[in-house]
């Protein structure tokens, strides 16, 4: 979720956490998590954008972050 | 004139459509499924509400790339009239026929009641049978109908008379009480009520006959 976008689901998992005593947190944001996995890794980064843009992300209300991994 | 009503895996708000249009004699309504590539011959396209691919990733999200929707695109482009209701609504936002996006409601239950609504444009091909500011009861039936766009796309939204209903009372957290909006062109409305549940008074009321009333107007008339 984009940082101006009022996340419902984070602002119950907070008010759910102070009810549990953890009211350091301040605020919790929800988001999602993919895992992507391909021995192809041409291209990798444009190609991982391009994945983002057209079907992972909405680019209205979230903004996307990636790593690439090395996973043998 | 030809309907067609859009039938994706998980839409559930399909025949519901196809009832409230075959209240008009004049009107042929055939389902037409998610697989097909055309949709011609078709007067009017209606994108039912529903759970389609069982909002897997985000509501609306893969339906977007079934195989008809890129016949909507076309049909949209053309200038006649496409409805999308609920889920509807959450597709075409996703397909990028209209602005914004829908996020969880505010309160994140799911809401099931009817809701009052506020005719905000009466200048449009979907709402000229009601009267300004006209407040209607329609029903919701959603968990995610909290509309959201940047304050830019909302003043453009307002001052091209795209927001064509507003709730009464803001039940979701939409963004300046937005239930539904048209594309610049104003042939693709996008609304999270549900004006097929009202069209006969023995299911609670009609207020949602006027749209499609007006629907079919406009296209006799276009064809006229």
């Amino acid at each position: 979720m984009k940082e101006n976008i009022l996340d419902p689901q984070g602002k119950a998992v907070t008010n759910a956490l102070h009810q549990l005593g953890f009211n350091e947190v301040q605020t919790v944001r929800v988001g999602k998590y993919f895992q992507l996995f391909t021995d192809n890794v041409e291209d990798i980064e444009s190609r991982i954008k391009s994945m983002c843009q057209k079907l992972l992300v909405n680019e209205v209300i979230e903004d996307v972050d990636f790593t690439i991994e090395n996973a043998a | 004139m030809k309907v067609a009503v859009l039938v994706f895996p998980g839409s559930n708000c399909d025949q519901d459509m196809l009832g409230a249009w075959q209240l008009m004699p004049e009107v042929d309504c055939q389902y037409v499924f998610h697989s097909e590539s055309s949709l011609e011959g078709f007067d009017v396209v209606a994108v039912p509400g529903g759970f389609s691919y069982g909002d897997y990733l985000r509501c609306g999200a893969i339906a977007r790339f079934s195989p008809v929707m890129k016949a909507l695109q076309e049909f949209a482009e053309s200038g006649k009239p496409v409805i999308g209701v609920c889920n509807g609504f959450q597709i075409l936002l996703e397909a990028g026929l209209l602005e914004g996006a829908l996020l969880r409601n505010e309160g994140l239950s799911f809401i099931c009641r009817p809701e009052k609504l506020r005719v905000a444009n009466n200048h449009s091909m979907f709402t000229s049978a009601y009267s300004e500011n006209q407040v209607l009861e329609i029903p919701i039936a959603h968990g995610e109908g909290n509309y959201y766009c940047d304050a830019e796309t909302y003043a453009r939204l307002k001052s091209n008379g795209q927001i064509l209903f507003e709730y009464e009372n803001n039940p979701n957290g939409s963004f300046m009480n937005i239930a539904g909006i048209c594309n610049s062109k104003g042939n693709v409305l996008g609304m999270m009520p549900h004006p097929e549940r009202v069209v006969e008074s023995l299911l609670g009321g009609t207020d949602g006959l006027p749209l499609f009333h007006t629907i079919l107007n406009f296209c006799q008339h276009k064809t006229a």
